[in-house]
Protein backbone atom coordinates (compact mmCIF):
# COMPACT_ATOMS: atom_id res chain seq x y z
CA UNK A 1 0.00 0.00 0.00
CA UNK A 2 1.50 3.38 -0.60
CA UNK A 3 1.36 6.65 0.92
CA UNK A 4 -1.30 7.90 -0.94
CA UNK A 5 -3.61 5.15 -0.39
CA UNK A 6 -2.81 4.97 3.50
CA UNK A 7 -3.46 8.62 3.18
CA UNK A 8 -7.08 8.23 1.82
CA UNK A 9 -8.07 5.47 4.34
CA UNK A 10 -6.52 7.23 7.07
CA UNK A 11 -6.67 10.73 6.79
CA UNK A 12 -10.67 10.71 7.23
CA UNK A 13 -10.43 9.85 10.95
CA UNK A 14 -8.70 12.23 12.64
CA UNK A 15 -7.34 15.23 10.53
CA UNK A 16 -10.23 15.57 8.20
CA UNK A 17 -13.05 13.53 10.18
CA UNK A 18 -16.28 13.93 7.81
CA UNK A 19 -18.68 14.57 11.22
CA UNK A 20 -16.12 16.54 13.40
CA UNK A 21 -15.17 19.06 10.55
CA UNK A 22 -17.03 19.43 7.65
CA UNK A 23 -20.53 18.93 9.57
CA UNK A 24 -21.88 15.70 7.60
CA UNK A 25 -23.96 12.69 8.05
CA UNK A 26 -24.85 14.06 11.73
CA UNK A 27 -28.40 13.63 11.01
CA UNK A 28 -28.75 9.76 11.98
CA UNK A 29 -25.40 9.16 13.70
CA UNK A 30 -26.93 10.43 16.74
CA UNK A 31 -30.31 8.38 17.13
CA UNK A 32 -28.22 5.23 16.90
CA UNK A 33 -26.01 5.58 19.92
CA UNK A 34 -27.85 4.73 23.12
CA UNK A 35 -26.33 1.46 22.70
CA UNK A 36 -22.76 0.09 21.47
CA UNK A 37 -24.54 -2.87 19.63
CA UNK A 38 -27.17 -0.79 17.57
CA UNK A 39 -24.17 1.68 16.77
CA UNK A 40 -21.93 -1.03 15.60
CA UNK A 41 -24.62 -2.33 13.55
CA UNK A 42 -25.01 1.21 11.57
CA UNK A 43 -21.36 1.41 11.63
CA UNK A 44 -20.76 -1.58 9.67
CA UNK A 45 -23.86 -0.82 7.37
CA UNK A 46 -22.04 3.56 6.30
CA UNK A 47 -18.83 1.68 5.52
CA UNK A 48 -19.85 -0.83 3.13
CA UNK A 49 -22.36 1.66 1.30
CA UNK A 50 -20.30 4.47 1.20
CA UNK A 51 -17.27 1.64 -0.21
CA UNK A 52 -19.41 0.15 -2.98
CA UNK A 53 -21.78 3.06 -3.95
CA UNK A 54 -18.23 4.77 -3.80
CA UNK A 55 -16.56 2.17 -6.29
CA UNK A 56 -19.59 2.02 -8.36
CA UNK A 57 -19.72 5.21 -8.92
CA UNK A 58 -16.60 5.76 -10.10
CA UNK A 59 -15.96 2.79 -12.66
CA UNK A 60 -18.83 4.64 -14.60
CA UNK A 61 -18.23 8.06 -13.70
CA UNK A 62 -16.74 8.48 -17.75
CA UNK A 63 -20.49 7.21 -18.74
CA UNK A 64 -22.69 9.51 -16.38
CA UNK A 65 -24.28 12.87 -18.04
CA UNK A 66 -23.41 15.46 -15.70
CA UNK A 67 -27.47 17.16 -15.73
CA UNK A 68 -28.64 13.62 -14.71
CA UNK A 69 -25.44 12.21 -12.28
CA UNK A 70 -27.41 13.52 -8.93
CA UNK A 71 -30.19 11.55 -9.97
CA UNK A 72 -27.53 8.29 -10.61
CA UNK A 73 -25.70 8.21 -7.34
CA UNK A 74 -28.97 8.28 -5.59
CA UNK A 75 -30.55 5.07 -7.44
CA UNK A 76 -27.06 3.43 -7.00
CA UNK A 77 -26.97 4.65 -3.47
CA UNK A 78 -30.46 3.32 -2.64
CA UNK A 79 -30.20 0.25 -4.18
CA UNK A 80 -27.13 -0.24 -1.58
CA UNK A 81 -29.17 0.76 1.27
CA UNK A 82 -32.24 -1.51 0.02
CA UNK A 83 -29.63 -4.47 0.13
CA UNK A 84 -28.55 -3.57 3.73
CA UNK A 85 -31.92 -3.46 5.15
CA UNK A 86 -33.44 -6.29 3.80
CA UNK A 87 -29.90 -8.30 4.63
CA UNK A 88 -31.24 -6.85 8.60
CA UNK A 89 -33.96 -7.87 8.29
CA UNK A 90 -33.52 -11.17 7.19
CA UNK A 91 -30.70 -11.88 9.62
CA UNK A 92 -31.28 -9.47 12.32
CA UNK A 93 -34.29 -8.53 12.99
CA UNK A 94 -34.78 -7.13 16.30
CA UNK A 95 -31.37 -4.48 15.84
CA UNK A 96 -33.31 -3.79 12.48
CA UNK A 97 -36.50 -2.65 14.36
CA UNK A 98 -33.83 -1.03 16.65
CA UNK A 99 -32.87 0.90 14.05
CA UNK A 100 -35.99 1.91 12.63
CA UNK A 101 -36.02 4.31 9.82
CA UNK A 102 -31.97 5.41 10.37
CA UNK A 103 -31.47 2.52 8.20
CA UNK A 104 -33.27 3.66 5.37
CA UNK A 105 -31.91 7.21 6.00
CA UNK A 106 -28.35 6.29 5.09
CA UNK A 107 -29.88 7.36 1.43
CA UNK A 108 -30.00 10.72 2.77
CA UNK A 109 -26.75 10.35 4.75
CA UNK A 110 -24.73 13.41 3.28
CA UNK A 111 -21.75 11.74 3.86
CA UNK A 112 -22.39 8.84 1.33
CA UNK A 113 -23.34 11.19 -1.38
CA UNK A 114 -20.82 13.88 -0.76
CA UNK A 115 -18.26 11.08 -1.09
CA UNK A 116 -19.74 10.30 -4.54
CA UNK A 117 -19.82 13.53 -6.05
CA UNK A 118 -16.83 15.23 -4.36
CA UNK A 119 -14.81 11.55 -4.46
CA UNK A 120 -15.40 8.76 -6.54
CA UNK A 121 -16.74 11.31 -9.39
CA UNK A 122 -12.85 12.43 -10.16
CA UNK A 123 -10.82 8.88 -9.47
CA UNK A 124 -10.18 5.54 -10.46
CA UNK A 125 -12.83 2.93 -8.81
CA UNK A 126 -10.04 1.34 -6.62
CA UNK A 127 -8.84 4.28 -4.63
CA UNK A 128 -12.40 5.60 -4.48
CA UNK A 129 -13.20 1.99 -2.43
CA UNK A 130 -10.45 3.08 -0.47
CA UNK A 131 -11.88 6.02 0.63
CA UNK A 132 -15.15 5.50 1.56
CA UNK A 133 -14.03 2.73 3.54
CA UNK A 134 -11.82 5.73 5.02
CA UNK A 135 -14.65 7.95 5.23
CA UNK A 136 -16.94 5.16 6.50
CA UNK A 137 -14.45 4.29 9.47
CA UNK A 138 -14.54 8.28 10.64
CA UNK A 139 -18.08 7.84 10.82
CA UNK A 140 -17.50 4.84 12.70
CA UNK A 141 -15.00 6.42 15.22
CA UNK A 142 -17.22 9.26 16.19
CA UNK A 143 -20.28 6.89 16.32
CA UNK A 144 -18.41 4.19 18.84
CA UNK A 145 -17.44 6.92 21.00
CA UNK A 146 -20.35 8.87 21.85
CA UNK A 147 -22.02 4.99 22.44
CA UNK A 148 -19.87 3.97 24.53
CA UNK A 149 -19.97 7.25 27.16
CA UNK A 150 -23.59 7.32 26.49
CA UNK A 151 -23.85 3.24 27.55
CA UNK A 152 -21.76 3.23 29.52
CA UNK A 153 -23.08 5.98 32.12
CA UNK A 154 -26.58 5.33 31.40
CA UNK A 155 -26.91 1.88 31.85
CA UNK A 156 -23.16 0.93 33.37
CA UNK A 157 -22.85 -1.84 30.78
CA UNK A 158 -20.75 -2.25 27.34
CA UNK A 159 -22.29 -4.00 24.45
CA UNK A 160 -25.13 -5.29 27.21
CA UNK A 161 -22.66 -7.10 29.40
CA UNK A 162 -22.98 -4.85 33.10
CA UNK A 163 -19.64 -3.26 33.61
CA UNK A 164 -20.75 -0.61 36.27
CA UNK A 165 -23.46 -2.72 38.57
CA UNK A 166 -26.34 -0.51 38.84
CA UNK A 167 -27.79 0.80 42.68
CA UNK A 168 -31.09 -0.94 41.53
CA UNK A 169 -29.32 -4.47 41.41
CA UNK A 170 -27.70 -3.83 44.73
CA UNK A 171 -23.95 -2.30 43.08
CA UNK A 172 -22.83 1.46 43.76
CA UNK A 173 -23.27 3.04 40.53
CA UNK A 174 -26.59 5.26 39.78
CA UNK A 175 -27.34 5.36 35.97
CA UNK A 176 -27.34 8.70 34.75
CA UNK A 177 -30.73 8.96 32.66
CA UNK A 178 -29.58 12.01 30.96
CA UNK A 179 -26.99 9.76 28.88
CA UNK A 180 -30.11 7.88 27.32
CA UNK A 181 -31.99 10.92 26.29
CA UNK A 182 -31.42 12.76 22.65
CA UNK A 183 -29.25 15.79 24.08
CA UNK A 184 -26.67 14.04 25.62
CA UNK A 185 -25.09 13.33 22.27
CA UNK A 186 -25.10 16.59 21.48
CA UNK A 187 -23.29 17.32 24.59
CA UNK A 188 -20.69 14.61 23.84
CA UNK A 189 -20.04 15.47 20.17
CA UNK A 190 -19.57 19.18 21.39
CA UNK A 191 -16.95 18.50 23.37
CA UNK A 192 -14.93 15.77 21.31
CA UNK A 193 -15.16 18.47 18.88
CA UNK A 194 -13.90 20.56 21.86
CA UNK A 195 -10.90 18.29 22.57
CA UNK A 196 -10.23 17.06 19.11
CA UNK A 197 -8.88 21.27 17.96
CA UNK A 198 -7.41 21.60 21.37
CA UNK A 199 -5.04 19.16 20.05
CA UNK A 200 -5.39 20.14 16.26
CA UNK A 201 -4.95 23.52 16.33
CA UNK A 202 -5.49 23.90 12.50
CA UNK A 203 -9.14 23.21 12.66
CA UNK A 204 -10.05 26.26 14.57
CA UNK A 205 -12.66 28.43 13.64
CA UNK A 206 -12.86 32.15 13.28
CA UNK A 207 -16.25 32.80 15.13
CA UNK B 1 -62.51 13.31 15.73
CA UNK B 2 -60.83 16.69 15.29
CA UNK B 3 -59.34 16.12 18.72
CA UNK B 4 -57.25 13.09 17.19
CA UNK B 5 -55.51 15.20 14.51
CA UNK B 6 -55.12 18.54 16.57
CA UNK B 7 -53.39 16.09 18.91
CA UNK B 8 -51.27 14.72 16.49
CA UNK B 9 -50.64 18.05 15.17
CA UNK B 10 -49.28 19.28 18.55
CA UNK B 11 -47.33 15.71 19.15
CA UNK B 12 -45.44 16.39 15.51
CA UNK B 13 -45.05 19.86 16.55
CA UNK B 14 -43.40 19.80 19.95
CA UNK B 15 -43.56 16.21 21.46
CA UNK B 16 -41.83 14.68 18.71
CA UNK B 17 -39.90 17.47 17.39
CA UNK B 18 -38.04 15.70 13.89
CA UNK B 19 -34.86 17.95 14.32
CA UNK B 20 -34.90 18.17 18.19
CA UNK B 21 -36.18 14.79 19.05
CA UNK B 22 -34.95 12.54 16.24
CA UNK B 23 -32.07 14.18 14.78
CA UNK B 24 -33.49 14.45 11.09
CA UNK B 25 -31.92 17.32 8.86
CA UNK B 26 -29.01 17.97 10.96
CA UNK B 27 -26.54 18.92 8.57
CA UNK B 28 -28.39 21.84 7.15
CA UNK B 29 -30.25 22.16 10.46
CA UNK B 30 -26.12 22.73 11.70
CA UNK B 31 -24.90 24.60 8.43
CA UNK B 32 -27.69 27.23 7.62
CA UNK B 33 -28.37 28.88 10.63
CA UNK B 34 -26.33 31.47 10.57
CA UNK B 35 -28.47 34.25 10.76
CA UNK B 36 -32.07 33.96 11.23
CA UNK B 37 -33.15 35.76 7.54
CA UNK B 38 -31.99 32.21 5.73
CA UNK B 39 -33.10 30.30 8.00
CA UNK B 40 -36.51 30.84 7.78
CA UNK B 41 -36.64 31.02 4.09
CA UNK B 42 -35.27 27.96 5.01
CA UNK B 43 -37.76 26.77 6.86
CA UNK B 44 -40.72 27.67 4.66
CA UNK B 45 -39.14 25.61 2.01
CA UNK B 46 -39.03 22.88 4.21
CA UNK B 47 -42.61 23.25 5.50
CA UNK B 48 -44.15 23.36 1.64
CA UNK B 49 -41.93 20.14 0.54
CA UNK B 50 -42.94 18.27 3.56
CA UNK B 51 -46.50 18.96 3.58
CA UNK B 52 -46.37 17.79 -0.49
CA UNK B 53 -44.15 14.57 -0.59
CA UNK B 54 -45.73 12.97 2.73
CA UNK B 55 -48.77 12.49 1.37
CA UNK B 56 -47.97 11.78 -1.74
CA UNK B 57 -45.62 9.07 -0.52
CA UNK B 58 -48.98 8.18 1.41
CA UNK B 59 -50.60 7.73 -1.42
CA UNK B 60 -48.42 5.64 -3.07
CA UNK B 61 -47.63 3.38 -0.10
CA UNK B 62 -51.60 2.48 0.97
CA UNK B 63 -52.16 2.11 -3.37
CA UNK B 64 -49.26 0.62 -4.74
CA UNK B 65 -46.85 -1.13 -2.51
CA UNK B 66 -48.49 -2.19 0.81
CA UNK B 67 -48.93 -5.91 0.92
CA UNK B 68 -52.51 -6.42 -0.87
CA UNK B 69 -53.06 -2.91 -2.22
CA UNK B 70 -52.46 -4.17 -5.66
CA UNK B 71 -55.90 -6.26 -5.43
CA UNK B 72 -57.45 -3.70 -7.41
CA UNK B 73 -55.01 -4.68 -10.31
CA UNK B 74 -55.72 -8.22 -9.38
CA UNK B 75 -52.60 -9.47 -7.91
CA UNK B 76 -54.00 -9.78 -3.92
CA UNK B 77 -50.53 -11.23 -2.41
CA UNK B 78 -48.12 -8.50 -4.07
CA UNK B 79 -45.81 -7.39 -1.37
CA UNK B 80 -43.45 -4.16 -2.64
CA UNK B 81 -43.09 -2.69 0.12
CA UNK B 82 -38.96 -3.34 -0.80
CA UNK B 83 -38.62 -1.23 -3.60
CA UNK B 84 -40.36 1.73 -0.77
CA UNK B 85 -36.75 3.80 -0.72
CA UNK B 86 -36.51 3.94 -3.88
CA UNK B 87 -40.07 5.05 -4.90
CA UNK B 88 -39.97 7.46 -2.11
CA UNK B 89 -36.37 9.61 -3.26
CA UNK B 90 -37.49 9.27 -6.60
CA UNK B 91 -40.88 11.29 -5.48
CA UNK B 92 -39.08 13.57 -3.43
CA UNK B 93 -36.67 14.31 -5.84
CA UNK B 94 -39.65 14.86 -8.41
CA UNK B 95 -41.44 17.16 -6.16
CA UNK B 96 -38.55 19.46 -5.34
CA UNK B 97 -37.85 19.61 -8.94
CA UNK B 98 -41.47 20.54 -10.09
CA UNK B 99 -41.82 22.92 -7.45
CA UNK B 100 -38.76 24.64 -8.58
CA UNK B 101 -40.21 24.57 -11.95
CA UNK B 102 -43.67 25.95 -10.44
CA UNK B 103 -42.04 28.91 -8.75
CA UNK B 104 -40.12 29.66 -11.17
CA UNK B 105 -42.63 30.17 -14.10
CA UNK B 106 -45.48 31.93 -11.66
CA UNK B 107 -43.77 33.23 -8.82
CA UNK B 108 -40.67 34.35 -9.75
CA UNK B 109 -39.49 36.44 -6.64
CA UNK B 110 -40.38 33.54 -4.36
CA UNK B 111 -38.01 31.44 -6.76
CA UNK B 112 -35.25 34.27 -6.32
CA UNK B 113 -35.38 33.99 -2.70
CA UNK B 114 -36.01 30.09 -2.22
CA UNK B 115 -33.12 29.53 -5.07
CA UNK B 116 -30.54 27.98 -3.58
CA UNK B 117 -32.52 26.01 -0.81
CA UNK B 118 -34.77 24.06 -2.71
CA UNK B 119 -31.72 21.84 -4.61
CA UNK B 120 -30.65 21.06 -1.08
CA UNK B 121 -33.61 19.95 0.45
CA UNK B 122 -33.91 16.86 -1.73
CA UNK B 123 -31.04 15.47 0.83
CA UNK B 124 -32.44 16.44 3.97
CA UNK B 125 -33.13 14.07 6.15
CA UNK B 126 -35.81 15.49 7.62
CA UNK B 127 -38.08 14.87 4.23
CA UNK B 128 -37.21 11.42 4.35
CA UNK B 129 -37.30 10.61 7.50
CA UNK B 130 -40.75 11.88 7.70
CA UNK B 131 -41.97 9.73 4.90
CA UNK B 132 -40.30 6.59 6.51
CA UNK B 133 -42.02 7.49 9.91
CA UNK B 134 -45.24 7.68 8.21
CA UNK B 135 -44.67 4.02 6.76
CA UNK B 136 -43.60 3.05 9.39
CA UNK B 137 -46.83 4.34 11.75
CA UNK B 138 -49.04 3.29 9.20
CA UNK B 139 -51.13 6.69 8.94
CA UNK B 140 -54.22 7.01 6.56
CA UNK B 141 -54.46 9.96 4.53
CA UNK B 142 -55.63 12.44 6.26
CA UNK B 143 -53.13 11.70 9.64
CA UNK B 144 -50.31 12.11 6.89
CA UNK B 145 -51.22 15.30 5.57
CA UNK B 146 -51.61 16.65 9.68
CA UNK B 147 -48.01 14.57 9.92
CA UNK B 148 -46.55 16.58 6.96
CA UNK B 149 -47.49 19.98 8.11
CA UNK B 150 -47.00 19.40 11.42
CA UNK B 151 -43.37 17.75 11.29
CA UNK B 152 -42.27 20.68 8.90
CA UNK B 153 -43.63 23.69 10.50
CA UNK B 154 -42.12 22.15 14.24
CA UNK B 155 -38.73 21.75 11.90
CA UNK B 156 -39.04 25.20 10.62
CA UNK B 157 -39.51 26.75 14.18
CA UNK B 158 -36.49 24.86 15.95
CA UNK B 159 -34.19 25.94 12.94
CA UNK B 160 -35.32 29.70 13.31
CA UNK B 161 -34.94 29.51 17.11
CA UNK B 162 -31.12 28.14 16.73
CA UNK B 163 -30.35 30.87 14.53
CA UNK B 164 -31.62 33.39 16.69
CA UNK B 165 -30.00 32.30 19.23
CA UNK B 166 -26.49 31.73 17.31
CA UNK B 167 -26.89 35.77 16.10
CA UNK B 168 -26.73 36.14 19.94
CA UNK B 169 -24.32 33.94 20.68
CA UNK B 170 -21.43 35.96 18.22
CA UNK B 171 -21.22 38.41 21.52
CA UNK B 172 -20.11 35.98 23.80
CA UNK B 173 -16.51 34.95 24.72
CA UNK B 174 -16.36 31.18 24.01
CA UNK B 175 -13.50 29.31 24.79
CA UNK B 176 -11.22 28.87 21.31
CA UNK B 177 -11.70 25.11 20.81
CA UNK B 178 -15.37 25.03 20.76
CA UNK B 179 -15.98 28.30 18.58
CA UNK B 180 -18.33 27.89 15.95
CA UNK B 181 -19.52 24.42 15.36
CA UNK B 182 -18.82 22.84 19.28
CA UNK B 183 -20.85 25.25 20.87
CA UNK B 184 -23.40 24.33 17.79
CA UNK B 185 -24.34 21.37 18.98
CA UNK B 186 -23.98 21.89 22.79
CA UNK B 187 -26.41 24.96 22.07
CA UNK B 188 -28.90 22.58 20.28
CA UNK B 189 -28.19 20.17 23.20
CA UNK B 190 -29.67 22.52 25.56
CA UNK B 191 -32.54 23.32 23.19
CA UNK B 192 -33.66 19.84 23.23
CA UNK B 193 -33.31 19.21 27.00
CA UNK B 194 -36.14 22.65 26.80
CA UNK B 195 -38.35 20.69 24.40
CA UNK B 196 -38.35 17.75 26.21
CA UNK B 197 -40.65 19.44 28.85
CA UNK B 198 -43.60 19.06 26.37
CA UNK B 199 -43.08 15.05 26.47
CA UNK B 200 -46.11 13.98 27.68
CA UNK B 201 -48.80 16.93 26.22
CA UNK B 202 -51.93 15.11 25.16
CA UNK B 203 -54.88 16.82 24.14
Amino acid sequence: MNSNQKEVLTGPIFNNNPIALQILGICSALAVTTKMETAMVMSVAVILVTAFSNAAVASIRLQIPGSIRIIVQMTIIASLVILVDQFLKAFAFGISKQLSVFVGLIITNCIVMGRAEGFAMKNEPGISFLDGVGNGLGYSAILMIVAFFRELFGSGSLFGVQILTLSREGGWYEANGLMLLPPSAFFIIGFFIWVLRTFKTEQLEEA
Amino acid sequence: MLEHYLSLFIKCLFVENLALAFFLGMCTFLAVSKNVKTASMLGIAVIVIQFITVPANNLIYQHLLKKGALAWAGYPNVDLTFVGLICYIGVIAAMVQILEMTLDRYFPALYNTLGIFLPLITVNCAILGGTLFMVERDYNFWESCTFGLGSGIGWAMAIMALAGIREKLKYSDVPLGLRGLGITFITVGLMAMAFMAFSGIQL
